[in-house]
């Protein structure tokens, strides 16, 4: 007890506290002018939107992965679930730099988008792109246990009950995925929010357009406006532990352990 | 209604799971499936259920005499208990029961209050009421063995296939069970098939025992019949203990422990005994095993009431004519 106390503290709650010691500096007047800046409010729209986005999008795509993975046997298989880690394990600026030399105009991908008319790098787009890449593994790795414990005899129960293939998945596996997916989308959320090295090079960080929180926050601090950028943190730390809170809450009334 | 299987083969990839096998099940009887893990007692309830095709060929699945085999499992009108209950976890006790009925197209599904009498009947039927809302993480092994009995009888089912229903439960659970599941079976009267590698559950419960072994029916007959006429050492020795005696030329006798009988040395009968020595002995209870040797070097077992034992006084190490009457 003691010891998680003195870690947490260490850990967690002392840097936590120092930054709101630090925003303190400034008077509220000036917390409010900070905080509702274009720029700031821009670059929280494209943050916390991006992430949201990505966090879903990370969530389907998981949800599909994570079923061939456990439940079809092919060449490669393990191959592919090791790779499914590889963006835990890279470098983010190296994740940011290679996402950023397929998708800009005269990339692999880029120009074939380009054709049709999207321009992914240097765009909101592109943010997005990143925050998918880094979120998928979150959501593969919570619902993986979930899919390999489930067995086949649940669904074979709901078949000899006389349940089409669409009934089983509606009604009796996705229920039974839904904590996970939640569990899933939250970190994958939590981590886009705060992701910084595979953004920065794709976005192009463009002020009022591509620029994301965290990259503002390291523009203040290069400007020496240490007060601003604990301003700026502390009020994307509210806002994260707010939804974050809410995603919780709302993972505990889905899943039916805790009901 | 009578399941009527006819020469099924079944094979996974190399492996033979089921060879030729034919059976009948006569309408509302109670049937084991009775063998050893890999005999092919599993994948043929998993056939006659439709969870599983058989191969190719001559072989038919037959209900009332209608061919079910290319019907898929929902549509076959089976209701399947399987070993480990299968339940829905996020669903309440309730749900998991109405769920046959709430997947049933529009125009068959039931009212919703029509699915809750219905839910209502089936918790008395297996003697659950009161546990509606509860969840399956919230039940024993027996109740929810139950619950996956009722949930399978809400869709009322023209058969019950049960895999290994007692197989997950400690002994004494098991044992009421499996009373209560004879007494319910006399009571509904549902044309019934379960697995079980348990001799004793087979035999006390069924009234028909079919005995598998390596891909094929070795033996199918009332309980009593299997026991006191099994034709081959296979089943002599599947179902209960057995005392293998080897006699001339290869041949084997087998006995039954309760079969032999155990007299004083001084009453030793040449045509019909032999004598023995008491290697060990165990009472406790209503009937007494002893442990022989007899003086041809072979071993045996036999089972005698505890007054027998009580009246002859025996202990270790004591010399007696042992006698092989039966066979």
């Amino acid at each position: 007890m003691g010891f998680t106390v003195l870690y947490l503290s260490l850990i967690i709650i002392i840097p936590l506290a120092a930054l709101f010691i630090k925003a303190a500096g400034l008077g509220p007047a000036e917390w409010w002018e900070i905080l509702t800046s274009r720029r700031v409010l821009a670059a929280a729209k494209l943050t916390f939107g991006a992430s949201a986005a990505a966090a879903t999008v990370s969530m389907i795509f998981g949800l599909l992965v994570t079923w061939v993975l456990v439940r079809y046997e092919f060449p490669g298989r393990r191959i592919l679930d090791a790779m499914v880690d590889l963006p835990f394990a890279l470098p983010t600026a190296v994740a940011g730099i290679t996402l950023t030399q397929m998708y800009a105009p005269n990339g692999w991908i880029g120009q074939h988008l380009e054709k049709v008319g999207v321009q992914a790098a240097y765009n909101p787009i592109g943010v997005f792109i990143a925050l998918t890449f880094i979120g998928f593994p979150f959501v593969v790795r919570t619902l993986q246990p979930v899919m390999e414990d489930l067995g086949k005899e649940i669904e074979e129960a709901a078949a000899t009950l006389g349940a089409g293939r669409w009934t089983v998945f509606r009604r009796v596996l996705l229920p039974m995925f839904v904590p996970a997916l939640v569990t899933g989308f939250a970190l994958a959320f939590a981590r886009a929010i705060g992701e910084y090295g595979s953004v920065i090079f794709i976005s192009g960080n463009l002020p009022f357009k591509t620029e994301i929180l965290p990259l503002l926050i390291v523009a203040q601090l290069e400007q020496f406006k240490y007060e601003a950028a604990a301003v700026i943190a502390a009020g994307m730390l509210i806002v994260s532990f707010l939804m974050l809170l809410i995603i919780n809450l709302l993972q505990r009334r889905l899943d039916w352990q805790h009901r | 209604m009578s399941i009527s299987i006819r020469s099924i083969n079944k094979t996974f990839g190399a492996y033979k799971a089921l060879e030729d096998v034919s059976l009948e099940v006569p309408d509302g009887s109670l049937t084991a499936l009775l063998g050893p893990s890999g005999s092919g007692k599993t994948t043929l309830l998993r056939i006659v259920a439709g969870l599983e095709f058989a191969d190719d060929g001559p072989g038919k699945i037959l209900f009332h005499g209608q061919d079910v085999g290319g019907v898929p499992a929902g549509k076959r009108g089976v209701g399947f208990v399987f070993q480990h209950y299968a339940l829905f976890r996020h669903m309440t006790v309730a749900e998991n029961i109405a769920f046959g009925l709430s997947v049933l197209p529009g125009k068959d599904k039931p009212g919703k209050k029509e699915i809750a009498d219905r839910v209502k009947e089936l918790l008395g039927l297996v003697k659950l009421e009161g546990l509606e809302k509860r969840r399956p993480h919230e039940l024993s092994g027996g109740q929810r063995q139950r619950v996956a009995l009722a949930r399978a009888l809400a869709i009322r089912p023209k058969v019950l296939l049960l895999d290994e229903p007692f197989g997950a439960l400690d002994a004494q659970v098991r044992k009421d069970l499996r009373r209560w599941l004879r007494q319910f079976h006399d009571e509904i009267g549902l044309t019934t098939l379960f697995v079980t590698h348990d001799q004793e559950e087979a035999l006390e419960l069924s009234d028909e025992v079919v005995v598998m072994r390596n891909a094929r029916v070795e033996q199918v007959g009332e309980p009593q019949e299997v026991y006191d006429r099994p034709r081959s050492p296979f089943v002599y020795e599947f179902l209960g203990n057995v005392n293998k005696l080897k006699e001339s030329e290869g041949k084997a006798r087998y006995l039954r422990p309760h079969e032999i009988e155990v007299v004083f040395a001084a009453e030793f009968d040449p045509r019909t005994d032999v004598m023995g020595k008491v290697l060990h002995l165990f009472s406790a209870g209503p009937v007494a095993t002893l442990s022989l040797k007899l003086s041809d070097g072979q071993f045996v077992e036999v089972e005698l009431s505890r007054k027998a034992l009580d009246e002859m006084a025996l202990d270790k190490g004591d010399e007696v004519a042992v006698r092989l009457t039966e066979g």
